[in-house]
């Protein structure tokens, strides 16, 4: 799987896309498929406070739960309202299905995210082991 | 290849639809004799609140209630059938000698309205039960009221609160393995403390390393499953205890696995100051179906102001009565005390073993897992090598290379006659195979499961269409459990 460029990762595998002084975010295609099918995405309310590195949603399949990183702090001013009754296009296009768009309150917090290159072997070493 | 299922055969069995649908009207199974007492006018007594339309009951007969439920039953997998290798649910044997003594008349028709005073046989079940489980955990006092194992783990962290509070500060996180069960962060979550992660080391225990450097003064508890989630005895447990006692935390101990423990060492012994167990495991109670199960929390000398109330005591005349002045208990967590008639049958699971007995079930849960871990050993890949205690988990990365993952293996196994294991659980082994025999099994029936479960290894090398499709003999092929989530059916609805 070739991550797009354009973007940033977490180790918890979400990715941002910087746009100016807004962010998207998503979770990555590993993350996905290590997840199985997916059938619920619980995301925050527009106009909700999110700091990097803490939970800000979970996401639902049919394995497990778990949480959603918020990859950088800030303003949620946008949530994907299509993910509520469509979470498969998680599944069928990850890099594609963003989960919900933020002011950024730090930009420069994205310094310390791993570029597509340095997620990429992160990765190759977790499903290694 | 032709595999060779030993175990399980066909069978006729008949098909039963929903028993709204077998309803016609006026059929009843019940007809009551004349009313002897004034008749009471509803209408009169309730207003508009009295309820004249029952809405949909089913109106069937009583033999059409019997065969629809008996129709169910045999396609039913249980217990009572063959094993039920559910890693970390211990699905053990439910012993007939528990099933008598709950059937007791004075005890099955007991009530909890009873006055204390004719109470006293089931309240010395109650003390009997708490000493003997007090002796077993090494613990100092306990409650049984809590119906099952998340809803102690809640019991026991809010009693973790209440003594934090009582100190002065209720403290903010709860540190939490990435082997624990998922009741655990739940449970935190739930009592308004943060989940603080703890990664495993590549033995599969605590990392007491990123312990130490975790632990503060704003962690409450690390809620610590022993043996954990891969069956692994944390061997550093008294340095874990030391760690978060000095920082003045508390060790919460998930007594989930205190099957491999019994009568060999207890948690009281090793640090720990609050735990639960599940009566519905380690205690043999039924377990599945609605249990219903029963979690009790042992706690250390330091927590009893803040048992559940009530609590049981003896009165200067030696009789027992429940104490509801308890200024600083957290509350009553359960009607009445609890699931009752699930004490009984651990009590009586517990008196008809005796010590050496209990020791003896440990030592054949250990047995067990073992027997099955060194019979699977090189047709599945063992992602921790440390010994196992209770369980064996393995993970399906041989078996990936043919696409093969652990759900296909485990609904093949259901061709061969068993229950599948745990499957995907911990999540710390990705693709896991988590098997847990229990003391129940014997050699032969141990020695099916493993061939059966060498033989799917087989047919994934030679025939993996065959695993991918399973399973082929049951009532209905594989499920789709995907649409079942995302577009789930909740109630039947009539036709016309």
């Amino acid at each position: 799987m070739a991550y797009p460029t354009d973007r940033k990762y977490t180790k918890e595998h979400e990715w941002i896309q910087v746009n100016g002084n807004s962010g998207t975010v998503g979770i990555t295609d590993y993350a996905q498929q290590s997840l199985g099918d997916i059938v619920f995405v619980e995301t925050p309310k527009v106009g909700s406070e999110l700091t990097a590195g803490k939970a800000f949603g979970t996401v639902e399949s049919v394995k497990a739960v778990s949480d959603l990183y918020a990859p950088a702090s800030g303003t949620v001013t946008e949530v994907n309202a299509e993910l509520a009754t469509s979470p498969e296009n998680v599944n069928k296009d990850a890099h594609g299905s963003w989960m919900l768009k933020l002011s950024l309150k730090n930009p420069s917090e994205l310094n310390s995210l791993l570029s597509a290159a340095d997620y990429e072997k992160f990765v190759a070493e977790e499903a290694g082991h | 290849m032709k595999p060779t299922i030993r175990k399980a055969t066909t069978q006729v069995n008949q098909n039963e639809g929903l028993i709204f649908e077998k309803s016609s009207a006026g059929k009843a199974a019940w007809k009551l004799p004349p009313l002897d007492v004034p008749e009471v006018d509803a209408a009169k007594l309730l207003g508009e609140a009295e309820r004249k339309d029952l809405g949909n009951m089913p109106e069937v007969s009583e033999i059409e209630i019997i065969r629809h439920f008996t129709r169910l039953s045999t396609w039913n997998y249980a217990i009572d059938l063959g094993m039920y290798p559910l890693g970390s649910c211990t699905m053990k044997y439910n012993p007939r000698v528990n099933e008598a003594v709950a059937r007791v008349e004075g005890i099955a028709n007991g009530h909890p309205y009873q006055p204390e005073k004719i109470s006293q046989g089931a309240l010395y079940i109650i003390k009997t039960l708490s000493e003997q489980l007090i002796e077993i955990t090494g613990m100092d006092a306990i409650t049984l009221q809590p119906a099952a194992g998340a809803h102690g783990e809640m019991t026991g962290l809010l009693m973790v609160r209440a003594y934090h509070q009582s100190k002065g500060n209720a403290r903010k996180k709860i540190l939490i393995p990435d082997s624990a069960h998922g009741t655990n962060p739940a449970t935190a979550a739930m009592v308004n403390y943060a989940v603080e992660n703890l990664k495993s080391d590549s033995r599969g225990m605590v990392d007491i390393a990123a312990l130490a450097s975790q632990m503060n003064e704003d962690v409450a508890a690390l809620m610590l499953t022993n043996p954990n989630t891969l069956g692994v005895f944390e061997q550093d447990i008294h340095k874990i205890a030391d760690i978060l006692h000095a920082k003045g935390g508390l060790l919460y101990m998930d007594g989930a696995n205190m099957n491999a423990l019994v009568g060999k060492v207890r948690p009281g012994d090793f640090g720990v100051d609050v735990m639960h167990l599940n009566l519905h495991k380690t205690f043999s109670t039924p377990h599945g179906g609605g249990g219903p199960g029963s979690g009790p929390v042992a706690i250390k000398k330091g927590l009893e102001p803040f048992l559940p109330t009530p609590v049981l005591t003896t009165k200067s005349d030696g009789t027992l009565a429940f104490d509801y002045n308890r200024p600083q208990s957290v509350g009553r967590v359960r009607a009445f005390y609890g699931n009752f008639g699930m004490f009984v049958r651990a009590l009586a699971y517990i008196q008809a073993n005796g010590p050496n007995g209990l020791r003896q079930t440990t030592e054949d849960a250990v047995l067990n897992a073992n027997y099955i871990r060194k019979g699977l050993i090189g047709s599945y890949d063992l992602p921790y090598a440390t010994p196992s205690m209770h369980e064996v988990v393995f993970s399906d990365k041989l078996q990936l290379k043919k696409g093969v993952r652990t759900m296909d293996i485990a609904k093949r196994l259901i061709d061969y006659g068993f229950h599948p294991y745990t499957t995907a659980f911990p999540l710390i082994v990705p693709g896991a195979l988590m098997i847990e025999p229990t003391e129940s099994e014997s050699k032969e029936e141990m020695d099916l499961f493993i061939d059966a479960m060498k033989s799917i290894a087989e047919e994934v090398e030679e025939d993996p269409q065959t695993v991918l499709t399973a399973p082929h003999s049951t009532r209905v092929s594989r499920l789709d459990e995907t649409a079942a989530a995302r577009k789930p059916v909740l109630r039947w609805k009539p036709t016309s």
